[in-house]
């Protein structure tokens, strides 16, 4: 069998055996990296010397018996996660020279735990996107293919080169954020399993701003359990973050063998919106059954607002972001393009080092902030938000979960959905309302389309109740059995 | 409500973005189709409806208002695009 076929559970026990080495499981995954990324583009920045000597540490920490499940194991790390010494870009031209002075909590916790580092994965810039395409350092190519087709297709975004790398086995798991959907629907567009943990429970301190009361950090991986896993190492408290949760981290992995026997699963009619793809229907109707066959009891549910949510999203989260990339003015740190004065720089390093994506986002968040227009958009946006949350607290008295799907469609082509920025947004339809209501919602890959191409299933839960939301997803990832791998990947 | 050309140049100058004339029509058309979509929040009634600011289910942490950090000036000024000392560098603001 090959070193590629380990999960992190398979290769983690292959670690405790001796049966091979954290320098040779590295060795191989730097060898994947050398060898794909020049056509995929999933990282921005390798780190193969640095992760040789992190494997070292780890085969040490293994024989003196002193392991955790992910000592040894070769992660990708999104390149919104601050990384002491190695360069941080937020896939941004104005973030370049950034290298950072300290680690974020929650790339600091996998590091602390004796996982190691391949590189910094590519995303959209500062997260901002659906495709991977606005990232400025190139975008990244989905390792999967329409059949009988050598299209290039996205990876989904933001987390896109997070997800390419996992699905062409250049990482055997990576770091995501996720603001609306940025780990879900590029999990749901390479195959792959992917949570977004309730809002709070990591720490966002050293993780690059987006939109602060939404964003939050969760793992991507092959299945269910390996994102368990890496959970179990990134939550937890953090006093350096005002929002993170004081409260235990349970067992993520216990649960995953939970089952489903007895738990209520609301359907919600309104994410059967008019024209969604009938594939995509058909695909719920199945996870609906599977989970009826696993002893769930299934509810008709409503969540009314559901239709509004993408416009609250994109009043809401452009109004932070253009309040967070106020400090990229070319004073402190990153690029400078010098000017004939003070403002005259500001503007001219803004406009040289945002890409178009950023700019409208900024421009956006201004407007809706500015005066005159805060109470009709931003003050709007967020009573209507809080009627969205409203829709899953009264909804969760009734049901335990809530069984969606993540995305719309399936992967499209490079450069497809560019005509106007309301069509790319369209993609965060199913993944944004669990966003702004702060639940944890998990993506599982549950089936192929007719194209040949990964489509997945959206579990939703309780504020804190990750457990459910694991238990559920592995309910679906275990009858649907799916095992179909990229053509393009290490083997 | 639809964004003219003058007031996507102040939205522009508010967010310390330069652009030239050629970029303020795009942005004109891509910011009117943004806000042409939100516009539907126009029909949800939230009469009596508090805003809610964020997705975290709690109050926020007080702390004592005391120093617990401090003495790094060499790692913040690390990335400094130019500095003079220990101070960042920009160009002159009084005359």
């Amino acid at each position: 069998m090959s070193i590629f076929e380990l999960t992190i559970a398979g290769a983690a026990k292959a670690l405790a055996a001796g049966s091979v080495s954290a320098v040779e499981l590295v060795t191989a995954y730097n060898g994947a990296v050398a060898e794909l990324n020049p056509r995929l583009n999933a990282y921005i920045t390798v780190t193969p010397e640095l992760a040789l000597e992190q494997a070292k540490a780890a085969d040490a920490r293994i024989a003196a018996g002193d392991a955790t499940p992910l000592t040894g194991i070769p992660l990708a790390i999104k390149d919104l996660f601050c990384t002491e010494g190695v360069r941080t870009t937020a896939a941004s031209k104005i973030l370049e020279p950034f290298i950072p002075q300290y680690e974020s909590t929650v790339s600091g916790k996998l590091k602390a735990a004796g996982a190691v580092m391949l590189g910094k994965a590519n995303l959209d810039e500062f997260a901002m996107g659906s495709s991977n395409a606005t990232s400025g350092y190139g975008p990244v190519e989905n390792p999967w293919k329409r059949a009988g087709s050598d299209a290039r297709l996205v990876p989904g975004g933001s987390s896109g080169g997070s997800a390419a790398a996992v699905a062409a086995r250049m990482a055997l798991g990576a770091t995501g954020t996720d603001t609306g959907g940025s780990i879900r629907q590029p999990a749901a567009f390479t195959g792959l399993a992917g949570i977004k943990p309730t809002y709070g429970r990591c720490s966002r301190y050293g993780i690059i701003a987006f939109a602060s009361s939404l964003d939050q950090a969760g793992p991507m991986a092959r299945n269910v359990e390996d994102c368990a896993l890496l959970l179990n190492a990134m939550a937890g408290f953090d006093t350096k973050d005002s929002t993170s949760a004081d409260r235990v981290v349970p067992d993520f992995a216990a649960a995953v063998e939970r089952g489903v026997k007895g738990l209520r699963i609301g359907i919600p009619a309104e994410y059967r919106m008019d024209g969604t793809n009938p594939e995509i229907v058909a695909l719920w109707e199945k996870g609906i059954e599977w989970l009826k066959d696993a002893g769930a009891e299934i509810v008709d549910i409503s969540l009314p607002h559901t239709k509004y949510g993408l416009a609250v999203y994109y009043i809401v989260a452009p109004a932070e972001a253009s309040s967070n990339l106020a400090r990229y003015d070319g004073v402190r740190f990153g690029a400078r393009v010098d000017g004939v004065d003070l403002i005259d720089m500001y503007e001219r390093t803004r406009a040289a080092g945002f890409g178009a994506e950023v700019k409208r986002r900024i421009m956006i968040g201004t407007y809706v902030l500015s005066h005159g227009y805060y109470d009709a958009y931003y003050l709007k946006a967020q009573k209507v938000r809080n009627l969205i949350l409203r829709d899953f607290t009264d909804v969760f008295a009734k049901v335990d979960a809530i069984l969606t799907p993540t995305a719309p469609s399936a992967a499209f082509g490079l450069g497809e959905k560019m005509d106007d920025p309301v069509t790319m947004y369209l993609n965060d339809v199913f993944t944004v309302p669990a966003s702004l209501a702060g639940v944890p919602a998990m993506s599982v890959p549950a089936g192929l389309s007719a194209e040949g191409l990964p489509l997945g299933l959206q579990v939703i839960g309780r504020h804190f109740d990750e457990e459910t939301v694991f238990a559920v997803s592995a309910a679906i990832e275990k009858a649907a059995g799916f095992t179909p791998l990229p053509e393009l990947r290490a083997k | 409500m639809s964004l003219d050309a003058a007031t996507v140049r102040r939205i522009a100058k508010l967010a310390r973005i330069r652009v030239d004339d050629a970029e303020v029509e795009t942005l004109q058309g891509e910011l009117n189709a943004i806000l042409g979509y939100v516009e539907q929040l126009g029909e949800v009634n939230v009469d009596g409806i508090e805003p809610l600011s964020g997705g975290a289910q709690m109050a926020l942490r007080s702390r004592p208002d005391v120093l617990t950090d401090g003495g790094f000036a060499e790692k913040i000024l690390a990335n400094a695009p130019d500095r003079v000392g220990e101070f960042f560098a920009v160009p002159k603001v009084v005359e």
